[in-house]
């Protein structure tokens, strides 16, 4: 479990997150939800280190994230940031192949290009494995990176906004990739997601967060109502129920 | 997927013993020191040989500091185009140097020999790089606009900073620095030579044991942070090591600006990979040959002895507006 306890973060001034108290629960898919500029990335930034948090304290299973050396903590969550770029010029099986550098330190054997293999494929990009980044498109490129931190197979992953780019086949594929490495791995998954009905579909727990604070979480099923979700959007969003299964209608 | 031997191919294991590029590089590299070294049947003379090899040798520890300062720099500040001199390193070894000359005047100390002395500006230059570079690279470093701007900024006010203090030298005290001010591969002090090999053979031996963890580096701080590698300690390792190289070169033979840009385009060009174990002996060997090779055609062939520097510069601005215009910062 990700304890966050009174997390403020403020920069230049302006404050980004503002006490944030909230648990995230291992072997759950967690969407971390909200309008844009929220603090959704932020959130996660502080929870991956990639930013220095003013005050307040992040917890992962019971041990401060503090006391968690950079080695340990890219065993324990990988992370997929929003902006996706790399210094250099490499190929898709390469970026990979760093996906493995917390276990192998650049020394692959025979195990790291299993499971190599296996994230290309789970990710549909065996075809273009000796590409390089730059001459992918958008959804491929995020692809390699979703792959990157399959390969990395650390107990969290966080994710920000993966669907972006991706077309209806990948972004389900992708979806029900990590309800299957959650049911069957026991891995835990925090995913910022913006389409309300792969939230529905998918998510077992919603954080959700608007101007740098929560303003509910819980489980789908009970926090996800209609008032609930137009509140926090500041937009009509009706719920329909067909066969059991729940759409959000907020395209007009 | 079925042979894993060439070193080009993905994933491979890296072996850079069993990279063809490199054995040709080194081979017309030995070549060429032969060359230079023989040319006019120097072999009757132990003066004229020893003369040479004195020379070969400095030849061999610019060029490679100048390969490896530049890689290693490009992959701390991802990109292709800025080199440690653009960036102003050269002008802060030479005020560092004056100022030591000033301070050791000032103070009357007694005129230290060449291998003291050369080690107190090192060391300096160290501190010195660590202090403002580390500073402004925390923060400039998305921005490849921000950091030339703030290069060429730095340089010219470190030049500035070294001329005003020149002035106030004496002739003798101006003598010293004056050495190192303008780039000439002729009359490279024997001792220095030796102490600058140290320092580098030092560096070298570091860097052999991290050159896997610099081809994570090279994804950027934020990756490579994620992947679980102390990123910041490291980059100021690095920075340290990168202003102990640029020491050494401008000691030997004066500022270069532009031959590290061409070092590395070619290295990137010849090895078309991101891995350092390929690109940090692929772009010393090609240092050392253009150095090499260049000063036996110019030395032996032209019998100019000082147009090296100048050619360099000239094909490597060239190659830097060129690469501008292209737009091609990674
Ligand atoms: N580097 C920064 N400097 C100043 N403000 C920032 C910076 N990064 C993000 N912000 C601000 O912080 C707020 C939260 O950003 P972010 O976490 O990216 O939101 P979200 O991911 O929920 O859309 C936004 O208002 C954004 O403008
Ligand atoms: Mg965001």
């Amino acid at each position: 479990m990700i304890e966050i306890s009174n997390l403020s973060y403020s920069i230049a001034g302006q404050q980004i997150l503002d006490g944030i108290n909230t648990h995230l629960q291992r072997n759950q898919i967690t969407a971390l939800i909200g309008p844009n500029g929220a603090g959704k990335s932020t959130l996660l930034g502080a929870i991956g280190r990639q930013v220095d948090i003013n005050t307040g304290q992040i917890k992962i299973d019971g041990e401060d994230l503090q006391n968690i050396t950079p080695q340990d903590q890219a065993r324990l969550m990988a992370i997929v940031a929003q902006h996706l770029h790399v210094g250099s010029r490499i190929r898709v099986v390469d970026l990979l192949g760093f996906g493995r550098w917390p276990h192998a330190k650049g020394r692959l054997g025979p195990q790291d290009h299993f499971i190599i293999q296996s994230a290309l494929a789970q990710f549909d990009l065996t075809d273009l494995e000796n590409r390089f980044l730059d001459e992918l498109s958008g959804g491929q490129r995020q692809r390699a990176f979703l792959a990157m931190a399959h390969a990395q197979d650390a107990d969290w992953l966080l994710l920000d906004e993966p669907l972006n780019n991706l077309d209806l086949k990948h972004g389900r594929s992708l979806m029900a990739h990590l309800r299957q490495m959650v049911s069957e791995k026991s891995k835990s998954v925090v995913v910022v997601l913006h389409d309300l009905n792969f939230t529905l579909a998918w998510a077992d727990q919603i954080v959700a967060m608007r101007d740098g604070q929560v303003v509910f979480a819980g489980p789908t099923t009970t926090v996800a109502t209609s008032e609930a979700l137009s509140d926090l959007y500041q937009t009509p969003i009706e719920l329909l129920n067909l066969n059991g299964h729940f759409f959000a209608q907020y395209h007009r | 997927m079925s042979d894993a031997v060439s070193p080009s191919r993905p994933l491979a294991r890296l072996n850079p013993l069993k990279d063809q590029r490199l054995w040709a590089l080194g081979v017309a590299l030995l070549g060429a020191s032969a060359l230079f070294v023989f040319w006019g049947g120097a072999w009757r003379s132990a003066y004229i040989l020893e003369l040479r090899v004195v020379k070969l040798a400095g030849l061999l520890c610019v060029g490679s500091a100048i390969g490896v300062a530049t890689v290693l720099f490009q992959t701390l500040t991802n990109n292709r185009i800025l080199t440690p001199t653009i960036m102003g390193f050269d002008a802060l070894f030479l005020l560092m140097k004056t100022i030591l000359v000033f301070v050791a005047g000032v103070l009357a100390l007694p005129v230290l020999g060449a291998t003291p002395t050369f080690l107190a500006d090192t060391t300096v230059m160290i501190l010195a790089t660590l202090a403002i570079f580390a500073a402004v690279l925390r923060r400039a470093r998305h921005d490849i606009q921000l950091l030339v701007l703030v290069g060429v900024i730095f340089g010219l006010l470190f030049r500035t900073l070294a001329g005003f203090l020149q002035r106030l030298l004496d002739p003798s005290q101006f003598a010293i620095v004056q050495a190192d001010m303008f780039a000439t591969f002729s009359g490279m002090d024997q001792r220095s030579l030796a102490v600058a090999a140290m320092v580098m053979a030092c560096f070298f031996l570091w860097l052999a044991s991290r050159y896997a963890v610099l081809d994570v580096m090279a994804l950027g701080r934020d990756q490579a942070r994620a992947l679980g590698v102390p990123y910041d300690r490291l980059q100021l390792q690095i920075l340290a090591a990168i202003a102990a190289l640029v020491s050494v070169s401008t000691a030997l033979v004066g500022p270069l600006a532009f031959l590290g840009l061409l070092v590395t385009a070619l290295t990137h060009a010849l090895m078309r990979s991101h891995r350092h174990g390929l690109l940090l002996p692929a772009a010393s060997l090609i240092s050392c040959l253009i150095l090499v090779v260049g000063q036996t055609v110019f030395e032996r062939v032209f019998s100019l002895n000082s147009s090296l520097a100048v050619v360099i510069e000239f094909c490597g601005g060239l190659l830097f507006l060129f690469l501008l215009a292209r737009g091609h910062i990674k």
